[in-house]
């Protein structure tokens, strides 16, 4: 568990943020190891885009890449998604009764500047 | 993935909604969790202004969060900073997020999006250089923020 999760949240949301990164990212999680060219294989980009777009899950610690002789390994690292799903379970929990009530509250309003039309 | 967004339908119109959200009145209504008090709100309606929000748990604990408004398009729009000055999660003090109001009229009605995103909003990166702009002068503007509550006790 990290210690100051914050910076890491911001670079995982930052990273999270492209499509073609979270389609990495959705293959690792149905394939444990797969090699840069095999992930590379279904992108309409060349390969060069494909290795910039995993250093940056590299930096903010989605994907470990080990070399195994002349293939490089890509694996997911799941620890910061966790914590970015943590973050976004928690401020629904927080956020979703509360605007439970600001809509009672502002169906309450509503009802008296009504009363008061009449 | 990089924010949270969550929508209701409510049966008000959007001014009454957009006051229910920037007064204190409003705030203090609905900002406490179920059953526990909300124990002091402050609401400076303008842009620069600051808003914030006292309240306690029913197991005692409690919790003050305050940002300032970085839009306010009365009544469709409410753009603000979000940080917890104690309380909340306790790994997040210090840090700064954002909470975007959007309200849009269904004939006598409002839909509200309400979106929380973490730091800033990465996925629309038209929208990342006013938000760092934002950022930096609210970074500015903290020591500001607590002296335009003088009302309030210091927290800490």
């Amino acid at each position: 568990m990290a210690n100051h999760p914050a910076p890491g949240l911001d670079r995982t949301f930052a990273a999270l943020a492209d499509p073609t990164r979270r389609a990495i990212l959705a293959r690792l999680e149905r394939d444990e190891k797969v090699s840069i060219s095999s992930l590379a294989e279904p992108f309409a980009i060349k390969l060069p885009a494909v290795m910039k777009h995993l250093d940056v899950l590299v930096d903010a610690g989605l994907i470990t890449r080990s070399k195994q002789g002349r293939t490089v390994d890509v694996r997911l690292f799941p620890q910061p998604l966790r914590e970015a799903t943590a973050w976004l379970e928690r401020y629904e929990r927080f956020w979703s009764p509360r605007l439970d009530r600001l809509a009672a509250y502002a169906e309450g309003k509503e009802a008296e500047t009504r009363g008061m039309d009449k | 993935m990089t924010s949270l967004t969550l929508v209701r339908r409510i049966a008000a119109r959007p001014s009454i909604v957009f006051d229910a959200l920037t007064t204190a009145e409003g705030i203090a209504s609905w900002w406490g969790p179920d059953n526990g008090p909300v124990l002091a709100a402050h609401s400076d309606a303008r842009i620069g202004g600051g808003y914030m929000v006292r309240f306690q748990t029913l197991s005692g604990e409690e919790h003050e969060a305050r940002g300032e408004y970085l839009e306010l398009v009365k009544p469709e729009r409410v753009v603000m900073s979000f940080r917890w000055v104690f309380g909340g999660a306790p790994e997040e003090t210090g840090n700064i997020s954002r909470v975007e109001m959007a309200l849009r009229a269904i004939g006598s009605e409002t839909e509200l999006t309400f979106t929380h995103a973490f730091l800033r909003d990465v996925s629309k990166p038209g929208h990342e250089q006013g938000w760092s702009g934002a950022l930096e002068k609210l970074a500015r503007r903290l020591a500001g923020i607590d002296s335009n509550m003088g009302s309030n006790p210091d927290p800490i």
